[in-house]
C-alpha cells in the first residue's frame, strides 16, 4: 500500500525514511503542534515550496533541462486565481477556474518554449526561458491596471477559508479552529497529492526515459526515443505543477505580487534547494525545502540573539548581525555542496 | 532474389572540401554478414553514421526494406529496424546493466510515453531484458552500475542492447576494439549466434582478418571514402586493388 503510494520508490535509507516521516507528521499536525500564526505560515510555505521545488527537480534532476522560467509558471497559477476572483467574485468556482486557467496557460507557454528551443542546444533553452521570464516579469509590473503592478493584487477567497470563520464553538485539541486552519489543510493535502503524482511520474516508464536522456541523450535517440518530445512533455508537466503550486500559494496568502511569485530571488531559492536536497531524487525537494525555509525564517532571529549575547567580543557580533544572514546561508550552501555533492538525500542514501 | 534489407545509393558526405564517403552504392540482404574494412580514416564509421542518421547525407539515399529513410530522424530509423552499436562504448553509465537493456526493450515495445504506471510493474519488459542478459551471460552483473564494469563487459552489454532491440539490420563498429585476446571471442560468438539464429543483415567493421574470414559472407573495402572492392572474402583478399589500396602487406600475409 505504502509502496503503491510511493510508486515503488522508497526512501532507500532508514534515516531518510525517518526524516521524511517526521516531516510528514509535523506538517500534518502543524496547526496543533505549533499553534502560532507564524509557524502556520512557515508550514504552509514549506508545503508549497516542496511541490514547487519537486516540479523543478522533475525538469532539472530527471530530464536534465535548465530553466529559469519556473517562477513564471508559478506566477501564472497565482495570477490566474487572482484575476479569476476579481472577475467572478468570491466563490469556489472562481478559485477552481482561475487555477485551471493559470495552469493551462503555463502548459501552453511551456509547450511553445519547449518545441521552439529544445530542438537546438540545451543552453539555448536556458537562455530563452531567462529572456521570456524577465519579459513577463516586466510586463506584469507594467500592466498595473490588470495585474496591480508592483503592489500586486489582494485576493478575496470564500469565508470558510479565512481566519474570520469559526466552525467550532470549543477549542479542538487546544486550538481554536478557524478557516485559516481549513485553508492550511487545503494546502497540505493538495501539496501531498501533487508530490505523490510527481513521484509516480518519475518512476513511470516515461520517467525512466527522462533519466536515460539526462544520462546520455545521444544514446537515448539511438535506441529509439524521440528526445525532443520527451523533454517537451517533461517541461509541460513541470510547468503545470508549478502553476498549480502557485494557485495554492495565492489562495493561502490571499495575495499575489511580483515579489512573492515571479522574483529572481525565488528562482535562485529553488535552484539552491534542489542542489542542497539532492537532484533527481524528489525527496531532495522535501528535505531541502525544510532545511532552507527554516534557515531562511529562523536564521535571522537566531543570529539576532547570538549577536546580542556576544556583544562583548570584537568582530563576532558584527558577523552575526542579522543583516548578514544571506552570507551565512551562502556559506551553508557552499559547505553543503562541498560535503554532499549529491545533496542531503544522495548522502543519506549512501551515494557520495 | 530477395529484396535487400538495406541499400545505399551514391551515398556521399562532404566535410568542407573533404569527401569522407564518396558515392557508395551497395545492397545488403537478409541473413548476410558483410565485413567492412579499410584503413584508418577510410570513412567506415562515417558510412555507418550516414545510414543510422547521426550525420545527414550530402548526396544519395539510404533505403531500409525499400523505404527511403535518408531524411528520417535517428529514432525513426531505429523504430524501422536499424540497430547500431558504436565504436566508442556508448551506454548509460550511471544506470544498471539491467536498466540499460530494459530501456531498449521498453523502446521496442513503445511504452516510453506511459506516464502513469510504475516502470516496475511492467514485468514483461524486465523479464525480456533479463532473458537477453542470460543469453549474453551477463545475468550475474544485472544490478551493477555500468560505469564500474570492466571495458570488456561494457562492450558485451552494448552487443546485448543491440540484441534486445531485435533489429533487421545490425551494425557493429569494431565491437572487439580494446578487448583482450580472451574476451574478444565472446563477442564474436554472439555475432555468430545472431547470424545463425536470425535472418538479420549484419554489417561489421573489423580489422582482424581471422575474424573476417571466419564470419563474413562478403567483404567491402572502403578507401578514401570510396568503395574499391566488394565481393566474396577469398576474391577480395586476393585482389590486387585491395592489396595495394588497403593494408597490402597485412592481407598478403594471411
Ligand atoms: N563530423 C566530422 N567532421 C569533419 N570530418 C569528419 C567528421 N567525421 C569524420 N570526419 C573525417 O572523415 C574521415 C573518415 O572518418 P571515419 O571515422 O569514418 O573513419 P574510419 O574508417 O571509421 O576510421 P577508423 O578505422 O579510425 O575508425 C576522417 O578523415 C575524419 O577525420
Ligand atoms: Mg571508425
Amino acid at each position: 500500500m505504502v509502496r503503491l503510494f510511493l510508486s515503488g520508490d522508497g526512501p532507500q535509507s532508514k534515516i531518510l525514511g525517518a526524516v521524511l516521516l517526521l516531516i510528514l507528521f509535523t506538517l500534518a499536525f502543524a496547526p496543533f503542534l505549533f499553534p502560532g500564526t507564524r509557524s502556520l505560515e512557515t508550514a504552509a510555505r514549506i508545503c508549497i515550496f516542496i511541490v514547487l521545488v519537486a516540479s523543478y527537480d522533475l525538469l532539472l534532476g530527471y530530464a536534465g533541462i535548465v530553466s529559469f522560467a519556473h517562477t513564471m509558471f508559478f506566477g501564472m497559477g497565482a495570477y490566474g486565481v487572482a484575476l479569476a476572483t476579481r472577475q467572478m467574485g468570491t466563490g469556489y468556482d472562481a478559485l477552481i477556474l482561475g487555477t485551471l486557467a493559470g495552469t493551462a496557460l503555463a502548459a501552453v507557454f511551456a509547450l511553445i518554449i519547449a518545441l521552439f528551443s529544445l530542438r537546438v542546444r540545451a543552453i539555448f533553452f536556458a537562455m530563452i526561458t531567462l529572456a521570456i521570464a524577465s519579459a513577463v516579469a516586466v510586463l506584469v509590473s507594467q500592466l498595473s491596471a490588470i495585474t496591480g503592478g508592483e503592489d500586486g493584487l489582494n485576493i478575496r477567497i470564500p469565508r470558510e477559508l479565512t481566519p474570520a470563520f469559526r466552525p467550532l464553538d470549543a477549542p479542538f485539541w487546544g486550538v481554536n479552529i478557524s478557516g485559516r486552519h481549513l485553508n492550511y489543510y487545503l494546502v497540505f493535502f493538495s501539496c501531498l497529492i501533487m508530490f505523490l503524482i510527481m513521484l509516480r511520474v518519475v518512476n513511470s516508464p516515461f520517467g525512466r526515459v527522462l533519466q536515460a536522456i539526462r544520462e546520455n541523450a545521444f544514446r537515448a535517440e539511438a535506441i529509439g526515443y524521440r528526445v525532443v518530445y520527451y523533454r517537451a512533455v517533461a517541461t509541460v508537466l513541470s510547468a503545470a505543477m508549478a502553476a498549480l503550486a502557485g494557485a495554492v500559494f495565492a489562495i493561502w496568502l490571499r495575495y499575489v505580487g511580483p515579489a512573492t511569485t515571479l522574483g529572481v530571488e525565488i528562482m535562485l531559492d529553488i535552484l539552491l534547494i534542489v542542489v542542497i536536497g539532492g537532484m533527481g531524487t524528489m525527496y531532495g525537494a522535501v528535505v531541502g525545502t525544510v532545511v532552507f525555509v527554516l534557515a531562511q525564517n529562523y536564521l535571522k532571529d537566531w543570529m539576532g540573539g547570538a549577536s546580542e549575547s556576544t556583544a562583548f567580543l570584537p568582530l563576532v557580533p558584527d558577523l552575526l548581525n542579522p543583516d548578514r544572514w544571506l552570507m551565512w546561508l551562502g556559506i551553508l550552501f557552499i559547505l553543503s555542496v562541498y560535503f554532499f555533492p549529491s545533496g542531503i538525500v544522495g548522502r543519506l542514501r549512501g551515494k557520495a | 532474389m530477395t529484396q535487400p534489407s538495406l541499400e545505399t545509393h551514391d551515398l556521399t558526405v562532404r566535410f568542407g572540401g573533404h569527401v569522407a564517403v564518396d558515392h557508395v552504392t551497395c545492397a545488403f540482404r537478409p541473413g548476410e554478414l558483410t565485413a567492412i574494412v579499410g584503413p584508418n580514416g577510410a570513412g567506415k564509421t562515417t558510412y555507418f553514421n550516414l545510414i543510422s542518421g547521426q550525420i545527414p547525407a550530402s548526396e544519395g539515399s539510404v533505403l531500409l526494406s525499400g523505404e527511403d529513410i535518408t531524411r528520417l530522424s535517428i529514432p525513426a530509423r531505429t523504430e524501422r529496424g536499424l540497430g547500431r552499436a558504436f565504436q566508442l562504448t556508448n551506454l548509460f553509465p550511471k544506470l544498471t546493466v539491467l536498466e540499460n537493456v530494459r530501456l531498449v526493450v521498453q523502446s521496442r515495445m513503445r511504452r516510453g510515453f506511459n506516464i502513469w504506471t510504475m516502470a516496475l510493474s511492467h514485468r514483461d519488459l524486465i523479464e525480456a531484458a533479463e532473458a537477453v542478459l542470460e543469453r549474453v551471460r551477463l545475468s550475474h552483473l544485472a544490478h551493477q552500475t555500468v560505469a564500474y564494469l570492466p571495458h570488456g563487459d561494457q562492450r558485451k552489454l552494448e552487443v546485448a542492447t543491440l540484441i534486445a532491440m531485435e533489429p533487421k539490420v545490425f551494425m557493429f563498429d569494431e565491437p572487439t576494439a580494446g578487448m583482450s585476446v580472451d574476451e574478444a571471442p565472446v563477442i564474436l560468438d554472439l555475432i555468430a549466434e545472431i547470424k545463425r539464429n536470425t535472418d538479420a543483415t549484419v554489417l561489421l567493421v573489423e580489422h582482424k582478418m581471422d575474424v573476417i574470414r571466419s564470419l563474413a559472407d562478403r567483404i567491402m573495402v572502403l578507401h578514401n571514402g570510396a568503395l574499391v572492392a566488394d565481393g566474396a572474402p577469398a576474391e577480395v583478399m586476393a585482389s590486387a586493388v585491395v592489396q595495394e589500396a588497403y593494408m597490402g602487406k597485412e592481407l598478403a600475409d594471411v
